[in-house]
């Protein structure tokens, strides 16, 4: 049985492009599960692929003292969605390092539901957008502690940059705290490009164009640099930044 | 070599350079003092090409082309460099990255070919060790985390990777103590002294043009040259400010 097609009216798929989801929804109706077992470790790089709708729903459950980092690059031409629900049992990990890279009418999105259920679990979740044309690059993440998960150290790191006027990032880190020891830290950035570093680029000989691909990618490349294996994500991410510039 | 004919400039619709004529000849350091507020930045900022700095009158030539009528990067492909005051940092980008990518920008535009990996780290670690700077902080993001000394120095490290025909260096020598500033006025002497070349030094203090010598110095005062003169003329600012000096 599939489950049902979601609306505007869901928080969580508030800024989805429905339309282009439509076609394909069966497909991807039911989530993927992953489990990291007890003091496991798992490290996993999302590439985009060639299709004009990308989607990734997945459910991460993290055992006792599991790790996972997730690298993930999201740049589908229409519509993109990566969407994360993962559970932390005492002492997990969790790591997310996202780009939402888009041009043109494109929609792409990272939705995190991020649960700390057991004590001492860290989660960190930084995600970077790029957005030229008319493209859409959103970031919903929750972040949920549970009672009795004391100790938990949770941080959202949100930062996009809008290449153009008609660019839309939707920032909306989010909290439901039913601990009282607990550390959560967010923030959310909305910005262009600064002028005083493009000058500085453009004065040692880079013509305007190459400049603002070298800054946009030290904006976003920072991302991958604890990836154990990040060249793929590192060239693709460089290849969508040349399209979207 | 640099011709700066009667140039007025505008900041936000304040003018602030009042017409300054200067000719430095190829093969020369000129140097300019001047008072806080007096233009000398926004010289150096117009000659570099700074969107918002408007051009109101007057003309700059640079080896007989017409710089105003550059981009900044076409005026760094012909061969000029801007010395900041402050200079800028890019988190997330080395220095390594950063200026093999300007080096080879500026050489495609001169139809040079480009340097390999290789050989550019060798030109990169060459000049970082003549200017006493090590060579792994080319590896850091492009001044981040540097001290205002060392942001300085690794100007002019840039200065010998990119080997400009033309440097206009906005203060360098501030936020230097006296054995970089030693250090750096050697390497201005070693990457900048040549026939074809030339070099517009921007300063408060003698102490720098005691290393460089330069041939001329010009005193800019409210947006105009006061006075020119030799080394001379920079001694007696030294010693008597540049409120006598100008009367």
């Amino acid at each position: 049985m599939t489950a049902p097609f979601p609306t505007h009216k869901q928080e969580e798929w508030r800024y989805a492009d429905l339309e282009a989801l439509q076609p394909v929804w069966e497909q991807f109706a039911e989530p993927v599960t992953l489990v990291v077992g007890a003091g496991e470790d798992l490290e996993e790089v999302w590439l985009p692929v060639a299709d004009d709708v990308q989607l990734r729903r997945v459910r991460l459950a993290l055992g006792e003292g599991a790790q996972a980092r997730i690298f993930a690059l999201n740049t589908a031409p229409v519509y993109g969605r990566i969407e994360l629900e993962v559970s932390l049992a005492e002492e997990a990990e969790f790591e997310l390092f996202g780009a939402n890279i888009g041009g043109g009418l494109s929609t792409n999105e990272i939705v995190t539901n991020v649960k700390h259920v057991g004590v001492g679990g860290r989660s960190r979740q930084a995600i970077r957008s790029v957005l030229n044309g008319k493209a859409v690059g959103s970031y919903l993440g929750k972040v949920e502690v549970a009672r009795g998960a004391q100790q938990t150290d949770a941080e959202q790191s949100v930062k996009a940059m809008l290449l153009d006027r008609g660019a839309t990032a939707n920032c909306k880190p989010e909290l439901e705290i039913f601990a009282d020891d607990v550390k959560c830290a967010h923030g959310a950035t909305v910005g262009e490009l600064d002028a005083m570093q493009l000058f500085y680029a453009e004065s040692r000989g880079l013509d305007p164009m190459s400049a603002r691909a070298l800054l946009l990618e030290g904006f976003v490349m920072g991302l991958w640099d604890s990836a154990k294996d990040g060249d793929a994500i590192r060239t693709a991410a460089r290849e969508a930044l040349r399209k979207v510039v | 070599m640099l011709e700066i004919t009667n140039l007025h400039a505008t900041v936000a619709d304040k003018p602030i350079l009042n017409g300054v004529s200067l000719h430095v000849p190829a093969g020369e350091v000129h140097a300019i003092m001047g008072p806080n507020g007096s233009g000398k930045s926004t010289l150096a900022y117009v000659l570099a090409g700074r969107p918002s700095y408007t051009v109101s009158e007057g003309g700059v030539s640079f080896d007989g082309r017409d710089l105003l009528a550059m981009d900044p990067h076409e005026r760094a492909a012909a061969g000029m460099f801007l010395g900041f005051q402050y200079p800028v940092e890019i988190p997330g980008i080395s220095y390594l990255q950063f200026l093999r990518e300007s080096l080879n920008s500026q050489r495609r535009a001169r139809g040079e070919a480009e340097l390999s990996g290789g050989d550019f780290i060798k030109l990169a670690r060459e000049q970082a060790k003549l200017l006493e700077m090590d060579a792994e902080m080319l590896k850091r993001p492009v001044n981040v985390g540097f001290s205002g000394g060392e942001k300085k120095r690794a100007e002019m490290v840039q200065m010998g990777i990119l080997n400009p025909r033309f440097a206009v260096l906005d203060e360098t020598d501030s936020g230097l103590d006296i054995d970089a500033l030693r250090i750096v006025g050697e390497g201005i002497n070693r990457i900048m002294r040549a026939p074809d070349k030339g070099v517009l030094l921007i300063t408060h203090y003698e102490r720098l043009l005691e290393h460089v010598s330069p041939d001329k110095v010009h005193v800019l005062q409210a947006g105009r040259i006061t006075r020119s003169g030799d080394i001379e003329l920079a001694r007696e600012l030294e010693n008597t400010g540049y409120a006598e000096a100008a009367a």
